[in-house]
């Protein structure tokens, strides 16, 4: 477990660092504060700031860098000592059927679990240290504090383990005095160039204004670390399988003892076929009840109906999901099978999870999304073009079809993009209403399966970072970030050049 | 306009009577219209039907069947040393409690005059699973009881709740090992006596969820707690975060590419699905910084990037209101960019974006799929946490991954539990979007 797990838990270095540094950047508030105003003779009219911005722009010293220091350290502390008992696993402890990751991940477990029996007492650091694969059952003594290894304790490996150790607790201790120093360093400069004349404001203006920024950079971290967490699995997955079989392969049978054949295709046609069929449901209702509710209904309808259908919007996905599994998915057997006992006494339907229960429940959940969104680019459209049609002599539907509805399409046709891509990033709703099974069928009756639901089913569970059954989820994952960045970025395009036309 | 004449005679038709072309227009006029009706009946049927679905199917898990029982403490069997000493009263387990429900079962028959046609285990066994441990943490609680007289309210077993709610009749356990028909007309005469009786259920708003052989133990509160937990990680962190990146985009950034590239990132954002902020948590989070599986603080911090967007795309709408007549006045009596922005702007866009941040944190707080990646479903959440840092970094597990794994364990019980707790969700989205309506009419300015 590493050092942010473990000082949060209580206690450790990190915890510990984040109240030193806090206590130090209070203790610098104050003494900058009084250090100002004594150097302002006591009259706070001699200062160049108010007084509080001298406290503020040394607590800011100090705490800022240091604790950004420490953040970095503790996210890049693992990958470092990753790397470097990584490279030094011999090839001989890899045994056959494994890989270096695999043994990897066996050398973290080893390491964490040798901390929990020196926490626990079972054994002293000094005998851990000391400790022999060869003569120390190392597998029985840590299953007893609960910690589960996957094979034997080999030399090697605890070797490694060892070396993960001795690194992690170097790594915490020059964690330790880095950070210090660069506090210790940023209250003493603080305090240094604390006089009446010091701009103080300036700085602390300067201080906030890099934090703000800092703050909007956060979403070009998220998403780079989508694209590079996924891209890097993905490439480790296209490492063990071939990509030819993954995009242009046709069946999907993920087999855990390997040699599995994991396409696709079969996935993106479920995705694709659920998506349509909820498209089928949700556009002509959306649409439709965005042309009553901005053209013919009176305001009182208009504020009843439409809170109303947005709350379709506000509704969370598993409720959907409940919605088809147990409602819906009944109901249509109910329709399509069953044989004699059914609706229409046919045999059609088996099982309640099927492409049409889950695209008809889909389908209710984008109503609103292409409801509002209609409305507003209808409402957009200017009323000087309705006026001239009606003006003409055309009916009310007439100008709405000829005129109103073609000045919008752009509009539209975007808002139906942006539903196609929630349909196609929806999850909960595939997961319990679609089915698991991966075929190319045009009967919507039967149950197939999505990429949402593979991605939920191969990383729940047991999940092995170094088999490609569990990393093609990110190949899956990155498939559905592009798919639906593509038809957002079209959408948004579409969108805003029509915007642009009427403003 | 000479060419305009038509061979056709022209027929003059009259006002008062509409000629077969303006029958036809009108009438597609009333089609089109109809049809304009016709969207939002289904669409507010579909509401209708789903609302009514889940209250008609959920509220059966807020009443729960109980069998009142007078129970025998018996000291021979509970307590052999006689010296009431918790830790050897300890050793009693589970088992050794079931006969003295078996007993208190059979006492009971003779007291009311009911025949007993069934075994006194099969009478016993129409109490839950958890029975004899209700009766042991009593005792271990109270050990002055022991020889005394006790009166217990039992959880039926799911069966018989099944049974009192309608879920199960004689035809529907024909295959069921877990219940016969004989013990259910021993039921109906509990019934008769008004020892057996459905009341309101407290443990499943407050309690703990249960494993699969119990669904009748089976309570949201835990899960609550998860859900509430990651709810704190997102408001300390989404808040903060994103109103400092709304504040810098709108106040302070200069029009440039990387600004541009900033804001085109957000809505992108926006649209991700919420299963890949999942995958990212998973990657990032659990892999690579090696946090807890299961733990809130992973979940509030996927949540986090999640809402983050929603959150700085209503905060810059909410600053953008602020008329920049209240920036030019504060620049104008001699404070500087960052105090007008802080001292004058942020405080009147406060609650536009106070609503804002209801709404987002509405939303994680549904939210589902990325919780199913990071491990907070599959495991039953038994304990509640006994302080901040256990709330945040034991495992546990959140309201819609808590509804999401009733509905995939097999037993209808189960799916009771799953509408009811879809109630209690949706209580508290309500309860959060109702907060948000009510500050932003009472609070926000018009300009």
């Amino acid at each position: 477990m590493s050092d942010l797990f473990n000082g949060l838990i209580g206690g450790s270095a990190a915890a510990l660092m984040v109240i030193v540094v806090l206590g130090l950047s209070a203790l610098g508030f104050y003494m900058a504060r009084s250090r100002a105003m004594a150097s302002g003779n006591g009259d706070r009219r001699n200062l160049h700031s108010l007084p509080n911005y001298y406290g503020w722009n040394a607590a800011m010293l100090t705490a800022v860098p240091a604790l950004g220091v420490l953040v970095i350290w503790l996210l890049a502390q693992p990958m470092m000592i990753d790397n470097a008992v990584f490279k030094t696993i011999p090839d001989s402890a890899i045994a056959e059927g494994s890989s270096r990751g695999l043994v990897m991940s066996d050398v973290r477990r080893l390491a964490d679990g040798l901390d929990v029996i020196i926490q626990r007492g079972v054994m002293d650091a000094e005998q851990v240290t000391t400790l022999d694969a060869g003569t120390t059952d190392l597998r029985a003594t840590l299953a007893a504090e609960g910690v589960a290894l996957g094979s034997a304790v080999e030399q090697p490996v605890l070797d490694a383990a060892q070396m993960y150790r001795a690194q992690s607790s170097t790594g915490r201790f020059w964690m330790v005095a880095l950070v210090t120093v660069i506090a210790l360093a940023g209250f003493v400069l603080s305090l240094r160039v604390t006089n009446a004349d010091f701009r103080a404001r300036n700085m602390v203006e300067k201080g906030i204004l890099t934090l703000l920024i800092l703050s909007a950079s956060i979403a070009i971290l998220t998403t780079v670390g989508i694209v590079l967490s996924m891209l890097f699995e993905s490439i480790n997955f296209f490492r063990l399988h071939s990509w030819t079989d993954f995009f242009f392969g046709s069946t999907w049978a993920p087999n855990f003892r390997g040699d599995s054949d994991l396409s696709i295709l079969p996935l993106l046609w479920g995705t694709l076929y659920i998506s349509i069929i909820a498209l089928l449901v949700a556009v002509p209702i959306g649409l439709f009840s965005a042309i009553y509710l901005s053209e013919y209904a009176g305001p009182k309808l208009r504020s009843a109906a439409k809170p109303l259908l947005e709350i379709l919007a506000g509704i969370p996905t598993i409720v959907y999901g409940l919605f088809a599994l147990l409602t819906v998915g009944p109901a249509l057997v109910n329709i399509f099978g069953r044989g004699e006992q059914g609706l229409l006494g046919v045999e059609w339907m088996s099982g309640a999870t099927s492409v049409l229960t889950a695209g008809l429940v889909m389908g209710i959940m984008l109503i609103p999304f292409v409801s509002s969104l209609s409305d507003d680019i209808i409402n957009a459209v200017p009323q000087a073009m309705r006026d001239g049609s009606l003006g003409l002599g055309a009916t009310h539907s007439e100008t709405i079809r000829q005129v109103v509805l073609p000045a919008a399409l752009p509009g539209i046709v975007g808002a139906i993009l942006l539903a196609a891509s929630r349909a196609i990033g929806e999850t909960m709703i595939v997961v319990l209403g679609a089915g698991a099974i991966a075929k190319i069928s045009a009967n919507p009756l039967e149950a197939m399966t999505t990429i949402t639901t593979r991605i939920v089913s191969q990383l729940t569970g047991d999940t092995n970072f170094a088999s490609p059954e569990t990393l093609v989820a990110f190949a899956l994952g990155l498939t559905l970030f592009v798919l639906t960045l593509g038809l957002n970025v079209i959408a948004l395009y579409i969108v805003r050049k029509y915007r642009e036309q009427y403003d | 306009m000479t060419d305009m004449t038509s061979d056709t005679p022209h027929v003059h038709g009259t006002l008062l009577q509409a000629d077969a072309r303006t029958r036809k227009r009108n009438a597609a006029e009333t089609r089109f219209k109809f049809y304009g009706i016709l969207a939002i009946a289904v669409g507010l049927l579909m509401l209708a039907i789903l609302l009514f679905n889940i209250v008609s199917r959920g509220t059966g898990a807020f009443t729960q069947t109980f069998v009142t029982l007078d129970v025998a403490l018996l000291e021979d069997k509970l307590d052999k040393s006689g010296n009431r000493d918790i830790e050897e009263m300890k050793k009693v387990s589970t088992f050794g409690y079931a006969p003295l429900l078996k007993a208190a079962m059979t006492d009971m028959v003779e007291k009311t005059g009911m025949e007993g046609q069934i075994s006194a285990g099969d009478m016993a066994d129409i109490l839950s699973k958890g029975a004899p441990a209700q009766l042991r943490d009593y005792v271990l609680a109270n050990p002055d009881k022991v020889g005394q007289q006790v009166s217990f309210n039992f959880l039926a077993s799911s069966r018989v709740d099944g049974y009192m709610k309608g879920r199960v009749s004689r035809d529907s356990i024909a295959n069921d090992k877990s219940i016969s028909a004989e013990q259910l007309d021993f039921v109906d005469k509990l019934i008769a006596q008004g020892i057996l009786t459905k009341k309101f259920n407290l443990s499943f708003i407050t309690g703990a969820d249960a494993s699969d052989a119990r669904p009748e133990a089976a309570g949201m509160g835990v899960a609550m707690l998860g859900s509430f937990f990651m709810m704190l990680v997102v408001l300390v962190l989404a808040l903060p975060i994103g109103v400092a990146a709304s504040i810098y985009l709108e106040e302070f950034a200069p029009k440039n590419w990387i600004t541009d590239i900033i804001e085109v990132n957000i809505s992108n954002l926006a649209a991700v699905p919420s299963i890949v902020f999942g995958i990212l948590g998973l990657a990032v989070f659990i892999n690579y910084m090696h946090l807890p599986t299961s733990a809130p603080l992973v979940g509030g911090l996927v949540l986090t990037l999640m809402t983050l967007p929603t959150i700085i795309i209503s905060t810059r709408a909410s600053l953008k209101a602020v008329p920049p007549s209240i920036r030019d006045a504060a620049l104008g009596v001699g404070a500087s960019k960052m105090q007008s922005v802080f001292h004058h702007v942020l405080p009147l866009a406060a609650p536009g974006i106070l609503t804002g941040t209801i709404i987002g944190l509405a939303q994680a707080l549904g939210e589902t799929a990325p919780l199913l990646l990071i491990g907070m479903v599959g495991f039953i959440a038994s304990n509640a946490p006994d302080g901040i840092a256990s709330g945040l970094l034991a495992p546990n597990s959140a309201m819609p991954a808590q509804i999401y794994e009733w509905a995939k364990r097999a037993d209808p019980a189960f799916y009771e539990r799953a509408w009811g707790g879809i109630i209690i969700l949706l209580v508290f989205l309500l309860a959060m979007n109702t907060i948000a309506v009510i500050l932003r009419r009472r609070f926000e300015r018009r300009w």
